[in-house]
C-alpha cells in the first residue's frame, strides 16, 4: 500500500487552515435577501390567527410567508411525515416555526417577525416521560400514535427468555437514566437558495444532501430534477444536520416567491431548538447469569422522551434495543421499547444514535452483576464476548470483531488490574460496538447506497460522489482510495462531492456509513479505471497486463499521463463507475431493518479519575481507548475521530444536558450549556486495532461514532471504584455524587439514579425464532 | 426584547488597518467588527458560533492581542491593526501554525480553526516555549467540538518548536 494506511494531511486541510473553505453562511450572492423565522413562545398551543399585515408594511420587507404557503408535511422517515416548515394550526415546542420574512437586511427581517401578531390558545404542555404516559389534560401533542402521548412501541422476543431466566443462578434488575443532550456544532445551521429559470438551488450545512433534496421536492411540489442541493463546507454535524430542516425549505420557497437569493442562518438559540439530539432515555434491564458467569437471558426496556415530532425517533427506539447482542452472546433476549411525544424540541440522531444510552445501562448493569458474583467485571464481560463470524440471537451478522484485542490493549496500557486502590481514585472499564453504516436506507428501495464515477482526461483524475464531508474526512478517504488504485497521491485527485446535479448518489454522512459504502464504490470505480489504463499500456508496449505495475504516477513503462492518453485513444472518453449496495442480511421479522450493518466496529475504554468526596467534583486523569476500525485508511483521521468521540462522550458523561423548566429550554446558549474546554480534556491514549474486515474497503470499518459509547459507563464505573457509589444517571454532576455519598452514609443504597421504571402498556412481544447456530446456514436462509 | 428597524441609523467612515492594508468604508455605527469583516470586507475566514462572546470562534487579533470580533465595535478601533486568518500566511507560504494544523489533523470541520489559529499565534508571539498547560489556559476560550483538542495541542507544540 502506498497511500492507504499513511497519516497524510486531509485533502481539504489547506482550505480549512486559511479560511478559504466556504461554509453556507459565507455565501452572499448579489441581491441576497435575509430571512428570519418567527418561532413559538409557547410549548403547546393552538394557533387561532396570524396577522402579517403590519410586517408586510415595513420598508425593506419583500415577502412574508406562513404555514398556508407551505402546507405539505414532511419528515425524515416515511412513517412519520409530521412536520411542516411553518405551522399554522398548532405549535408543539418553544421554537416551533410559524412565519418567515425575507427582507433586504437581517435586522429588518427580525423586526418584521416581531410585527407579526399571532393569537394562541395555550394548551397544557407535556414535559416528561411520565406525563406523556398519562391521560393528557388538554389534548395530545400529535394526532397519531397512542394511547395518550405514546408515539411508538416495539416489543420483540428472541429465543426462550423465560427459560433462560429459569436456568440462571443469579438474576439482577437495574434502572438507569441517560439525560438528553445536544450536538452543539460550532457552525450554526445555514442555507442559501436561488431560483433561476424555474430551478431551485440550495446550498446548505447539511449532512444529507439527498434527503434534503427529497424533502424539498415533496414540500415545494417540484420534480427532483428541478431542484439542486449542494453541501457547503460543513461546520460540524454529529447527527444534528441529518434531518431536512424548516429553514432549508423556507429559503427555497422565499427564493421562488421573490426571484432573489435568500439566506437563513439560525441564531445560536435557534440551533438549540432545531436540536434532533440525544433522546433522554429511561431504561430497565434484567439479566440472568449462570454460576460460571454466562448470560442466560436478558430483558431490556426503554422509554424515550422524543420531543414534539417524529424525526428519526422510530429508528432511535429500535436502536435502544438492537446492539446489546453485538458485543455479548445473549442466548435469549426480550426488548420492549417506547417513544413518547413531549412539548420539547424533537430528538433524533446524535453520534451513536440511540445506542449510547443502552450501552451505558448495559455496561454498568454487568459491572453490578460482576460485583454480585464476586467476579472481576472485565472477566465477566469477557466470558460473554461475541465471537467473529456469528449471528446474534436477533439475527445480526457479526463478521470481523476485535473485542478481545481492544480489551487487551486498554487493560494492559492502563495497568487496570495493578491499579492502586484508595478512596477518591478510581478506574473503570467498558466496551461497545457500532454500525459501519445502516444496512437499509431510510426509505425502502433496491438502489445502491453509494455511487462513484471517475473521469480521467490527459492525466487529470476527477472523482464524483454524493458523499458529504462533514469534517470527518470522507473526501480524503475517497481521494486516498482512488489514488491508491491509480498509483497517485490523494492530492492528485480532484473531487466533486455532495451536489445532487453533478454527483451520483450517496445517502449522506450518517450511521458511520461513508468510508465503508462510498469507499467500496470508489474502490470498484478505481479498479475499473486502473484496468483500462493497464490494458492500453499493455497493448502499446506488449507487456503482460498482469506484469504492469501501477504506482508512483506510472503505469508500467508509461507515465500516468501517457497511459491516460493511450487509454483515451483506445476506448474513447475515460469514465468508470462503482456502486455499493449493502448485503441483504436483515432477519425475517418486522423491525429487523434497524441494526443490521455490513460490519461492526468495536471499542474498549478505561477511564482513570479522581473524585472528591467533599465537593463531588470529578477530575479525569486519563482515558485509554482502543478501537477496532478494521483497517485505518488514514490513521491520523481515525485517531481524530476516536479522540473527538471520547471528548464528546466525556462531555455527555460529565456536564452536557438539554433540560427544560416551565416549558422553556433552561440554557439555550453556549455559555450555560456546558461543554468541555481545553482545560477539561484529559490526555487520551488511542490504540487503533485492525481486524481487516472481509467486506470493508481494504478491510476498513467505522471510526466516527463507536468510540463515544464506552466513555460514560467507564466513567461511572470509575466513580464507583473511587467512592463506592453508583451514579446511574448521566450526566454525573457533583450534586449527584454528593447525594449518593450522603445516602451511603445514612445506610441507604449507595446510589443516585431513577428510583423505578414506570408501568408502560407494551404490547405482547412478537416472538422470533433465533437463527440457526451455524453461521453459513444462517446466511443462506435469508 | 423587540427588534427595532434600523434603516436610518447613523453611518460613519471607518479607517481600519486589516491584515496590513488600510481600508476605508462607510458602516452603520452599531455594526460589530465580525459583521464588518464578513459582510463589508468579504473576509469570511472569520467565523461565528454564537455572536454573544461565548465560543471564541470569531477571534481575531487587534494590535496582536486575541479579541472576540463579535463583541468589538469597529468605531472604537479606528487606526488599530486587525489580523484575521486571511492575514496569517505570507503570500502563498503558510504560517507554521497553519502547516502544523494541516499536517497533524488539527482541523476537522475547520470552523473553529481560524479563531484557534489566531489565539495560538498571539500566545506563541508572547511565549515561544509554552507548556501544555499554558496552551490550554490561553485557548480555554475557544471551543472545538470535533477534535477533542488533542491534535490542536500537538500542532501548536510542533509549530512552536519549528518557530524557535
Amino acid at each position: 500500500m502506498k497511500v492507504v494506511g499513511k497519516p497524510l494531511a486531509k485533502v481539504d486541510a489547506a482550505a480549512k487552515v486559511t479560511g478559504r473553505a466556504i461554509y453556507a453562511d459565507d455565501m452572499l450572492p448579489a441581491r441576497t435577501l435575509h430571512c428570519r423565522i418567527l418561532r413559538s413562545p409557547h410549548p403547546h398551543a393552538r394557533i387561532v390567527s396570524i396577522d402579517t399585515s403590519a410586517a408586510r408594511r415595513i420598508p425593506g420587507v419583500v415577502a412574508v410567508i406562513t404555514g398556508s404557503d407551505l402546507p405539505v408535511k414532511f419528515g425524515i422517515l416515511p412513517v412519520t411525515q409530521d412536520e411542516r416548515a411553518l405551522e399554522h394550526e398548532k405549535v408543539r415546542y418553544v421554537g416551533d416555526p410559524i412565519a418567515a420574512v425575507a427582507a433586504t437586511e437581517e435586522e429588518i427581517a427580525a423586526a418584521a417577525c416581531d410585527a407579526i401578531a399571532v393569537e394562541y390558545e395555550v394548551l397544557e404542555p407535556v414535559m416528561s416521560i411520565e406525563a406523556a404516559l398519562a391521560i393528557p389534560k388538554d389534548e395530545r401533542i400529535q394526532d397519531y400514535g397512542g394511547p395518550n402521548n405514546i408515539h411508538k412501541f416495539v416489543s420483540l422476543e428472541f429465543g426462550d427468555v423465560d427459560g433462560g431466566f429459569a436456568r440462571a443462578d443469579n438474576v439482577r434488575e437495574d434502572v438507569f437514566f441517560f439525560q438528553g443532550n445536544t450536538h452543539l456544532p460550532m457552525e450554526q445551521h445555514s442555507a442559501v437558495a436561488t431560483y433561476i429559470d424555474g430551478r431551485v438551488t440550495l446550498w446548505s450545512s447539511t449532512q444529507v444532501v439527498h434527503y434534503v433534496h427529497r424533502a424539498l421536492a415533496k414540500v415545494l411540489e417540484l420534480p427532483m430534477n428541478r431542484i439542486r442541493v449542494i453541501g457547503a463546507a460543513h461546520g460540524g454535524g454529529f447527527g444534528g444536520k441529518t434531518d431536512p430542516f424548516a429553514h432549508e425549505i423556507i429559503v427555497a420557497k422565499l427564493a421562488m416567491l421573490t426571484g432573489r437569493p435568500v439566506k437563513c442562518t439560525l441564531t445560536r438559540e435557534e440551533v438549540f431548538y432545531a436540536h434532533r439530539g440525544r433522546h433522554p432515555v429511561l431504561m430497565w434491564i434484567k439479566t440472568g447469569v449462570t454460576a460460571d458467569g454466562r448470560i442466560s437471558a436478558m430483558h431490556f426496556r426503554s422509554a424515550l422522551d422524543g420531543g414534539a415530532y417524529g424525526s428519526y425517533g422510530v429508528a432511535s427506539t429500535f436502536y435502544t434495543g438492537a446492539l446489546q447482542t453485538v458485543t455479548y452472546d445473549i442466548p435469549a433476549y426480550r426488548f420492549e421499547g417506547c417513544r413518547v411525544f413531549t412539548n420539547k424540541p424533537p430528538c433524533g440522531p446524535k453520534r451513536g444514535h440511540g445506542t449510547p444510552q443502552p450501552r451505558f445501562a448495559l455496561e454498568l448493569h454487568l459491572e453490578k452483576l460482576a460485583h454480585d458474583l464476586g467476579l472481576d467485571p472485565v472477566e465477566l464481560k469477557r466470558r460473554n464476548f461475541v465471537k467473529p463470524n456469528t449471528r446474534t440471537v436477533n439475527w445480526l451478522r457479526v463478521t470481523s470483531c476485535g473485542l478481545e484485542e481492544c480489551t487487551d490493549r486498554v487493560i494492559k496500557a492502563s495497568a487496570f488490574h495493578q491499579r492502586k486502590r484508595f478512596f477518591g481514585r478510581g478506574m473503570g472499564f467498558a466496551i461497545s460496538s457500532y454500525l459501519s453504516g445502516a444496512g437499509t436506507a431510510i426509505y425502502w428501495n433496491d438502489m445502491p447506497h453509494s455511487e462513484v464515477q471517475i473521469k480521467v482526461d490527459r492525466g487529470g483524475v476527477t472523482a464524483f460522489c454524493g458523499a458529504m464531508d462533514i469534517g470527518q474526512g470522507s473526501d480524503s478517504v475517497l481521494a486516498t482510495i482512488v489514488a491508491e488504485e491509480l498509483g497517485l497521491q490523494p492530492a492528485d485527485i480532484r473531487l466533486v462531492t455532495a451536489d445532487t446535479d453533478t454527483t451520483p448518489i450517496d445517502l449522506g454522512s450518517y450511521s458511520s456509513r461513508v468510508t465503508f459504502m462510498a469507499g467500496n464504490a470508489a474502490l470498484e470505480a478505481a479498479r475499473k479505471m486502473r484496468a483500462l489504463l493497464v490494458e492500453a499500456v499493455a497493448a502499446k508496449t506488449g507487456a503482460e497486463a498482469s506484469a504492469i505495475d501501477v504506482s508512483e504516477a506510472r503505469v508500467g513503462d508509461c507515465s500516468f499521463e501517457e497511459a491516460s492518453v493511450l487509454a483515451e485513444a483506445r476506448f474513447g472518453t475515460l469514465t468508470t463507475a462503482g456502486s455499493y449496495t449493502p448485503p441483504k442480511i436483515a432477519g425475517p421479522y418486522k423491525g429487523s431493518g434497524v441494526g443490521p450493518s455490513p460490519a461492526y466496529s468495536y471499542s474498549a475504554c478505561v477511564v482513570d479519575l479522581d473524585a472528591d468526596a467533599r465537593t463531588g467534583l470529578i477530575h479525569v486523569n486519563k482515558i485509554w481507548i482502543a478501537h477496532d476500525v478494521g483497517r485505518a485508511i488514514n490513521p491520523l483521521l481515525v485517531e481524530g475521530q476516536v479522540e473527538g468521540s471520547v471528548y464528546m462522550g466525556l462531555g455527555e458523561a460529565l456536564m452536557e444536558e438539554q433540560v427544560f423548566r416551565k416549558g422553556l429550554h433552561k440554557w439555550p446558549s453556549m455559555l450555560e450549556y456546558k461543554s468541555p474546554t481545553f482545560l477539561d480534556m484529559p490526555e487520551v491514549e488511542t490504540f487503533i486495532v485492525e481486524t481487516n474486515d472481509p467486506e470493508g474497503p481494504y478491510g476498513a470499518k467505522e471510526a466516527g461514532q463507536g468510540p463515544l459509547l464506552p466513555v460514560p459507563p467507564a466513567l461511572c464505573s470509575a466513580v464507583y471504584d473511587a467512592l463506592g457509589v453508583w451514579i446511574d444517571e448521566i450526566p454525573v454532576s457533583p450534586e449527584k455524587v454528593t447525594e449518593a455519598l450522603r445516602r451511603k452514609e445514612k445506610g441507604e443504597p449507595p446510589r443516585y439514579g431513577p428510583p423505578r421504571f414506570p408501568s408502560i402498556p407494551y404490547p405482547e412481544a412478537i416472538k422470533v425464532q433465533p437463527p440457526p447456530k451455524d453461521f453459513d446456514a444462517a446466511a443462506a436462509t435469508i | 426584547m423587540k427588534n427595532e428597524i434600523t434603516r436610518d441609523v447613523e453611518r460613519v467612515v471607518l479607517a481600519l488597518d486589516v491584515n496590513g492594508e488600510a481600508r476605508q468604508l462607510l458602516v452603520a455605527v452599531h455594526k460589530t467588527l465580525l459583521e464588518v469583516l464578513r459582510e463589508d470586507l468579504q473576509l469570511t475566514g472569520t467565523k461565528h458560533g454564537c455572536e454573544l462572546g461565548e465560543c471564541g470562534t470569531c477571534t481575531v487579533l487587534i494590535d496582536g492581542r486575541p479579541e472576540l470580533s463579535c463583541l468589538s465595535l469597529p468605531i472604537q478601533l479606528q487606526g488599530r491593526a486587525i489580523t484575521t486568518v486571511e492575514g496569517m500566511a505570507s503570500g502563498s507560504e503558510l504560517h507554521p501554525l497553519q502547516t502544523a494544523f494541516a499536517e497533524l489533523g488539527a482541523a476537522q470541520c475547520g470552523y473553529c480553526t481560524p479563531g484557534i489559529l489566531l489565539s495560538a499565534r498571539a500566545l506563541l508571539e508572547e511565549n515561544a516555549r509554552p507548556s501544555r498547560d499554558e496552551i490550554r489556559e490561553a485557548l480555554a476560550g475557544n471551543l472545538c467540538r470535533c477534535t477533542g483538542y488533542t491534535k490542536i495541542l500537538q500542532a501548536i507544540e510542533l509549530a512552536a518548536e519549528r518557530m524557535r
